[in-house]
């Protein structure tokens, strides 16, 4: 198959010695397996996710997110705008939507824009990574490229909220998507049936400011991994990650839970399975060791 | 205007015009139901002392002051739950965030909600450079309650600093510069302009 490239934003959390770095590392893994470039915007800004709204205002945010689409579209003219992270791929897909839609925003935009010389059209399609792995090249085409599959761990696809709303991937539905469970299907691993927090909300930002409310829906999204039999929980978002992975000491602490659950990409397995080693896969960035995935990576 | 609508507009209370004039989305919400679907979907519901469905409900009663002055708005955490549930296809999300914001503008949001602290520390930081530093904004973080909750907050976060140094995804050398975009210029007068024109559209009430 020809070489896939794709307009590349990457977004606050992937950079060097940042809380989604090691995402960013199983990415790259990946998409070497898959031939896929990926031609990073250059300059690209921070979106102001979802919590930027307080200080920032619509405008404002609309036009933090319009910078980056100016940026693509000089310098990867023709390409699909691709985030692996999904509050950057909500925050910009909303903008386009929300430009195309409007003339108002649109002229007002640009006004704003050309203080920096720039001008936007909206005119790229803006895709969550997953997208492109399920539409660009399906589960068939995946598959194939598996040399270790991951045999013998169940695995408990957990969502979340932005990757899957408002916007979703095409022909899933909101409340019960099951392609993160194909995926790791397809990764010749077991995934946990009906996971019944797989779409729930771990807080997102509010995790910072509000984290003891923020930890108690964090407790039942693990909790409910265990439920289901779960070694390990996979996720397609990097703030479902982090506050999933990093916090479970605290709640142990609070709610006298023995929770150690690994939380993981799903370029993560998709690595492994690929035949990349532990660090091509980003393992040594695990605040809780997947033991299982991790004997698969070193054999 | 005819006749007809000027006096449907004397009769419509003036802070859903507000609402309608000042607020992102706010054109939406006289399309509400009053069907309640959206409350029982906000993860931190319980938390809220009105949730979205009796947010709309007081803009319509004019209760001006109950709905800027509550911390309800701020327990968001944009799940968007609300948003693919609501038959009226109401932008919930966008609504409850624009309330916060224009109740932040106007300086009568609740001073002491974490969120809307959080949410400022956020946008200075990433304003500043372009990019989110992490380590700084978690710092600030701690801190925002006062020194002395805040070393109290950082030791109990160590632990979980040590693990994120530990495997490499904070590092405290970002402290000392750390990441950022090359046209900060660009980017502070893009946005310098947008908040222009945002200001220059609000009307007064
Ligand atoms: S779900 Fe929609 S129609 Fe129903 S109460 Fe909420 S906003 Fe109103
Ligand atoms: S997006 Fe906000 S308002 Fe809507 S359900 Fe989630 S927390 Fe509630």
């Amino acid at each position: 198959m020809a070489k896939k490239e794709y307009s590349f934003y990457p977004g606050c959390s992937s950079q060097k010695a940042a809380s989604g770095s090691n995402y960013q590392v199983s990415v790259d893994s990946m998409c070497d397996v898959l031939d896929i470039q990926l031609n990073t915007i250059p300059d690209w800004n921070c979106c102001s996710a979802s919590i930027g709204y307080a200080e920032g205002g619509e405008l404002p945010r609309l036009a933090l997110s319009a910078r980056n689409m100016a940026l693509s579209e000089q310098h990867n003219a023709g390409q699909d705008i691709v985030a692996t992270c999904a509050a950057c791929w909500l925050a910009t897909r909303e903008t386009k939507d929300r430009l195309l839609h409007s003339e108002h925003l649109m002229k007002e935009t640009n006004e704003a824009l050309a203080a920096a010389g720039l001008n936007v059209k909206a005119n790229q399609n803006v895709r969550h990574m997953v997208e492109v792995l399920i539409e660009d090249f399906g589960y068939d085409a995946l598959g194939k490229h598996v040399k270790k599959p991951l045999e013998g761990i169940k695995i408990a696809g957990y969502v979340g909220c932005q990757t899957n709303r408002p916007f979703g991937i095409q022909g899933e539905s909101f409340e019960n998507p099951k392609y993160l469970d194909k995926l790791v299907e397809t990764m010749g691993a077991e995934p946990v049936e009906n996971y019944q927090k797989k779409v729930s909300c771990c807080g997102g930002a509010l995790a910072f400011s509000e984290p003891e409310k923020s930890q108690a829906l964090i407790k039942d999204i693990i909790e409910a991994a265990y439920d289901g039999g779960a070694d390990m929980i996979v996720t397609p978002c990097p703030v479902c990650q982090m506050n999933v992975e990093v916090y479970q000491d605290q709640i142990n602490s609070k709610y006298k839970t023995k929770f150690k659950m690994p939380v993981v990409y799903y370029s993560t397995l998709m690595s492994v399975a690929y035949g990349k080693d532990f660090k091509q896969s980003g393992l040594d960035g695990q605040v809780i060791a997947p033991n299982k995935l991790n004997a698969i990576a070193k054999k | 205007m005819s006749a007809n609508t000027a006096v449907v507009e004397r009769y419509r209370n003036s802070f859903l015009k507000e609402v309608e004039a000042n607020v992102e989305e706010g054109q939406w919400v006289k399309m509400c139901m009053q069907c309640g679907v959206c409350s029982g979907s906000c993860p931190l519901g319980p938390a809220w002392d009105h949730p979205p469905q009796e947010i709309f409900m007081m803009i319509r009663a004019g209760k001006r002051d109950e709905v800027l002055t509550s911390s309800s708005m701020w327990m968001c955490t944009s799940c968007y739950n609300c948003i693919v549930r609501c038959p009226r296809e109401l932008p919930i999300t966008h609504i409850m965030h624009g309330l916060a914001n224009y109740a932040h503008r106007l300086g009568i949001a609740p001073k002491n909600q974490p969120t809307r602290k959080f949410a400022k520390l956020f946008w200075d930081n990433l304003s500043k450079k372009g990019r989110v530093n992490e380590l700084k904004l978690g710092i600030a973080l701690y801190f925002m309650n006062g020194l002395v909750s805040g070393i109290k907050t950082a030791l109990k976060m160590a632990p979980l600093g040590i693990n994120m140094v530990k495997t490499k995804r904070m590092s405290p050398m970002e402290y000392f510069g750390g990441h950022g975009i090359k046209d900060t210029k660009g980017l502070h007068a893009i946005l310098k302009k947008a908040r222009e024109i945002e200001a220059a559209k609000m009307q007064k009430f």
